[in-house]
């Protein structure tokens, strides 16, 4: 089957990101190989590249957050986040994390998306709190205990929003599964498919919740 | 009315200015590297729509070609250090957090402002961009607030956040070039050819394996593409409709909602997510580009479990 060939693109993308290329590069070289694969000419992929990254420039907006950020940070914000970690009680990375993940899970289900984020929050807020109360709980910590814990920080942002925002009724995947059900002669209501988000959360903040406890737990293990 | 296009003048202005800082950054060996890149995309946010697609489709690929020939380089901006930082944030106190809670604020209020009171009518923002205007009307207040209270050097703020632009460099193009990879494997039919493969692997009359093929691949579908949006209703067409909901009489309701969030286990596991993923990793300067998403394996794979567990039971009520 000649229609398999258009898959190698893919072939590419993994191969590429696996031996750790530029990630811009491997993807570039997988547009234009797919494109001319699938019997389009070398301009026509080239256009075709050039007006889906004109129609997605929203995607990179949130960096106008930076100079914020950036000048905060001048003033010690990571510092005054770190030190209000430490003069809180009982503070420790499994809570603070966990506090965390309700809060952007309860703040998505409301479709206040944007609210957080790992430009708006999780640097200059969230992974030094985080850091902070690692440090504090188990003394000091070599770095790649302390990658870790700021990968974690990341990895509860996502979580928290990815399964909390299916339970707006006017998020665009919800829109999107009632664009393509109509199409198929299926009628649904926003809302009947919403609810349906809702035993995914909850599987998602006790998966999550026990993983971030386990990882504080096993912190202090590994502790020199 | 205030539309996305505001926005993407307030950008354009953003990366013009760490262009014009960075060209003159004798501390960075690359400096002209970065220019032109930071210069490039501030040309995009102004001049896109007028470039036409071919245009835009050359810039894209110079960006590349710097990003990729590593042409970029990473600007040391004078700042203040850790002693300083140390002695500013005693000083100073938590009112600190006061200007960084501006922008998630003023995004909350406002969404709930433009949402359920009359100014949803009052036309004053373009309704499908609200959050994302207003997180720029935050950024504004939140500076103004900076600007007035610290006093900081007029290029401070620029100068900042040309410091945190450089540590994240090429990978703040990435989720923008994935969607455009993603418009080019759907133009040239990938979507159909991995449709035709799940379509085809499914064996008769089980449903548990239907629901099986169904949500592995929406979550492996999504990981190729970085996007679950691009996979649903791919799989939906293979897989949901034809054999679940027509044949097997699946509550539609379920096979959408929890199809979605198993592709979303997915997004959680692969860089092609770059905004989820690997900005993250940049912009908290993590050794391990991939350091995210192991992060994020143990919870994915349990949760997509659960997902498969939910569509079996709850689609057949």
């Amino acid at each position: 089957m000649s229609d398999y060939w258009v898959l190698l693109g893919i072939a590419l993308v993994v191969v590429g990101f696996a031996l750790k290329f530029n990630p811009l590069l491997v993807v570039a070289v997988a547009a234009i190989a797919t494109g001319l694969l699938g019997g389009l000419n070398p301009l026509a992929v080239v256009a075709a590249l050039g007006k889906a990254f004109n129609d997605n420039r929203y995607v990179s907006i949130v960096w106008i957050v930076l100079p914020v950020i950036g000048l905060l940070e001048r003033y010690g914000l990571q510092q005054r986040a770190r030190a209000a970690i430490e003069r809180m009680r009982g503070a420790t990375v499994g809570r603070l994390l966990i506090a965390y993940l309700a809060f952007r899970q309860i703040l998505a289900a409301l479709g206040l998306t944007s609210v957080a984020g790992h430009a708006q929050t999780v640097r200059p807020l969230v992974a030094p709190m985080a850091e902070a109360a690692a440090l504090k709980t188990h003394g000091p910590l070599d770095e790649s205990s302390i990658e870790r814990v700021k990968a974690m920080a990341a990895a509860t942002d996502n979580v928290g929003l990815f399964f909390g925002e299916d339970i707006f009724v006017a998020i665009a995947s919800i829109l999107l599964i009632q664009g393509v059900m109509s199409g198929y002669g299926i009628a649904l209501t926003p809302l009947q498919i919403s609810v349906w988000a809702i035993p995914t959360a909850v599987c998602a903040f006790v998966i999550h919740a026990a993983r971030l406890m386990l990882f504080d737990s096993r912190l202090g293990r590994a502790r020199r | 009315m205030i539309t996305l296009t505001w926005l993407y003048v307030l950008a354009g202005a953003v990366f013009a200015a760490f262009a014009l800082t960075s060209a003159i950054d004798r501390t960075n060996a690359k400096r002209f590297g970065n220019a032109a890149f930071w210069g490039l995309l501030a040309i995009s946010f102004f001049f896109g729509d007028a470039l036409g697609d071919l245009g835009n489709g050359v810039l894209v690929l110079v960006m590349v070609g710097i990003a990729g020939f590593h042409l970029l380089g990473r600007g040391n901006p004078p700042t203040t250090d850790l002693a300083e930082r140390e002695i500013l944030s005693e000083r100073l106190g938590n009112r600190l957090f006061l200007p960084a809670l501006v922008i998630p604020v003023t995004a909350f209020a406002g969404t709930l402002l433009f949402n359920y009171t009359p100014l949803t009518d009052a036309g004053l923002i373009e309704p499908r961009w609200v959050t994302l205007i207003l997180l720029g009307i935050g950024v504004l207040i939140a500076l103004g607030v900076c600007m007035a209270w610290l006093k900081p050097p007029v290029l401070a703020p620029i100068e900042e956040g040309r410091r945190l632009m450089d540590s994240i460099g090429w990978a703040a193009l990435l989720p923008q070039m994935l969607a455009a990879l993603g418009a080019v494997f759907a133009l040239a039919g990938v979507g159909e050819v991995i449709g035709g493969i799940a379509g085809s692997v499914i064996p008769q009359g089980s449903v548990f394996l239907a629901v099986l093929v169904y949500a592995l691949g929406m979550a492996l579908f999504t990981m190729i593409m970085g996007n679950a949006f691009a996979a649903f209703p791919v799989m939906l067409a293979a897989i949901g409709v034809p054999i679940l909901i027509v044949a097997d009489g699946a509550n539609p309701a379920v096979i959408g909602a929890v199809g979605m969030l198993a592709g979303f286990c997915g997004t959680l596991m692969t860089p092609m997510a770059a905004n989820f993923n690997i900005v993250p990793a940049a912009l908290l300067e993590l050794k391990d580009q991939y350091g995210v998403i192991r992060a994020q394996v143990g919870t994915a794979i349990p949760l997509l479990a659960c997902n498969i567990a939910i569509l079996y039971f709850a689609s057949f009520l």
